[in-house]
């Protein structure tokens, strides 16, 4: 049994209010993925496929209107630390240091434990993210790459089963964003968590993950077959763009998103086509 | 650069002042023959200003200590209406419930003057203390209480979304994510809640004779001391300024995102 199953999730979003589904605008349509511990996921789409309205119901911030989720075989109820995310905008509560949000999600996970041992908990997630030197900030003085540092100590913080990355980059300058997917992978590499990211960037996803999803755009988007990235981690940026493997899945996976976007399959232009979908 | 900023600061402050003075001039010299000149104002003061803290009888009193027992009324009034808003404006932002039950009553009271108040605060409690401190804090309390229901329904669903991922206790949510979200709001609320108790004084004070700057005013005006009335005003006037700055410092301190 996988460790983390999408079964059949469905999701529409109501238009003007109304209930009745023939005005209301489905996002989701059949969605069924199935996750094995340890695992590093992409799930790869443009904007408005429907990206963070999937993740939001892994996390359980909303419900499916058909089908389950399961962890462990057992039905998601709700929101839970266990299923810990890192929000695409951060969501750091601004009224708190950088020790202080990260904290407070090792106090709601371990309330059992001495201060002593939440500080120290705290400290090693701070440290893991290079942000020992900027602990008692507040959100904002910092910037940009050093909240997300943050929103992603936090995320891991909760001690999740899967930790839920929603673009976590998206926001970032280049340079930026590519130290923190390299930091991202040797946390992963560390802590060897079972990982659900969304991303709009295939080489991002490609760097990262082990299997790539695609999500076909929306309204009513459904999930393509996954690619698998077989390349061994610790992978290098430079080494990846020479490897036979990093062409074939990425011309997949840019043709999947482009057919879906089209309607026809177009995977010869497709491959040249940019990697950065917007 | 300097020089820039002190004719912004305070050459046209000033300047606005001059202004003022002259239309008041103008004023008592032509249409007004009643009011009095603004130095004639001034000459007959100058014993309440240079001595402010002077008493001789009870209505016969710096305008310092008129000021000073004003102000000590409008804090109690103000810190009653506060410690009645603030959780009132907490439940009514929590709860739909207790919002669509008492939003209509709200909005009935909030428009009430306090001239209508205080006639029934005697009624109540047939002292014009208490009446004149009731008046002040049912009147002021609005804006704290409708400030903070907006604050507190305006925190940013992204920090709720992080309660709800820890799975944060109602009151942990409260202590930590509602309240410390919701205070720049608060305090907005509490600016314009001592700006409106301020106000209030002075009605509240007339109609009681209680001693203060309001009470003060009045007496002048019965005694035909209208240079003191003007005194007064300005007075009122000078204060409110210097607690709506002071308020604001505050506020400021508050301003998190």
């Amino acid at each position: 049994m996988a460790f983390l199953e999408i079964r059949g999730v469905n999701k529409s979003f109501r238009l003007n209010g109304k209930t009745n589904s023939a005005s209301s605008l489905p996002v989701l349509r059949d969605i069924n993925l199935a996750i094995d511990e340890r695992e590093f996921v992409c799930i790869v789409g443009r904007s408005g496929a429907g990206k963070t309205t999937l993740i939001s119901l892994i996390a359980g911030l909303i419900e499916p209107d058909q089908g389950e989720i399961l962890l462990e075989g057992k039905p998601i109820q709700g929101p839970g630390p266990e299923r810990g995310i890192v929000f695409q905008n951060y969501s750091l509560l601004p009224w708190m240091s950088v020790f202080e949000n990260v904290h407070l999600a090792v106090d709601a996970v371990a309330p059992t434990l001495g201060e002593k041992e939440k500080r120290e908990r705290t400290e090693h997630y701070i440290n893991l993210v290079n942000l020992g030197a900027a602990k008692g900030k507040k959100p904002r003085e910092l910037s940009g790459g050093m909240k997300q540092r943050v929103a992603v100590a936090r995320g891991l913080a909760m001690d999740p089963k899967v930790l839920l990355l929603d673009e976590p980059f998206s926001a970032l300058d280049a340079l930026t964003r590519g130290t923190l997917q390299e930091e991202l992978a040797r946390i992963w590499i560390g802590t060897q968590k079972t990982v659900v990211m969304i991303t709009n960037d295939i080489d991002e996803a490609i760097l990262l993950a082990d299997s790539i999803y695609t999500l076909a755009s929306g309204p009513g988007a459904t999930l393509g077959p996954a690619a698998r990235v077989e390349t061994p981690h610790p992978r290098s940026r430079s080494q990846l763009g020479r490897e036979p493997g990093y062409q074939r899945v990425r011309r997949e996976t840019v043709s999947v998103l482009v057919s879906a976007r089209s309607g026809q399959g177009g995977t010869s232009s497709a491959a040249s086509g940019k990697a950065q979908l917007n | 650069m300097t020089r820039r900023i002190d004719f912004a600061t305070v050459v046209l402050p000033v300047l606005g002042l001059g202004v003022m003075l002259l239309i008041w001039t103008i004023l008592s010299t032509t249409v007004a023959r009643d009011l009095p000149s603004p130095m004639k104002t001034w000459e007959e003061s100058k014993q309440y200003v240079l001595n402010p803290f002077f008493k001789d009888v009870e209505m016969n009193q710096g305008i310092g200590r008129f000021a000073f027992l004003s102000l000590i009324r409008v804090a109690k009034g103000f810190l009653l209406a506060i410690v009645i808003g603030t959780p009132l404006g907490f439940l009514l932002g929590l709860s739909v419930f207790f919002y669509r039950t008492f939003d209509p009553v709200i909005q009935i009271l909030r428009p009430i003057s306090p001239l209508a108040w205080l006639p029934l605060g005697l009624v109540i409690f047939r002292q014009s203390e208490p009446a004149a401190i009731f008046t002040i804090a049912i009147c002021a309390m609005w804006p704290t209480v409708i400030n903070t229901a907006v604050g507190v329904r305006s925190i940013s669903p992204e920090y709720l979304n992080v309660g709800k991922v820890l799975k944060l206790s109602r009151m942990k949510t409260l202590q930590r994510i509602i309240i410390p979200g919701s205070l720049p709001y608060v305090f907005t609320g509490y600016r314009l809640s001592l700006g409106l108790a301020w106000l209030v004084i002075v009605a509240s004070e007339m109609l009681t004779g209680a001693p203060g700057v309001g009470g003060f005013l009045w007496q002048e005006y019965n005694s035909l001391v209208y240079s003191h009335i003007l005194l007064s005003i300005i007075t009122i006037g000078l204060i409110g300024f210097g607690l709506d700055r002071f308020m604001g410092l505050v506020e400021q301190r508050f301003k998190t995102a």
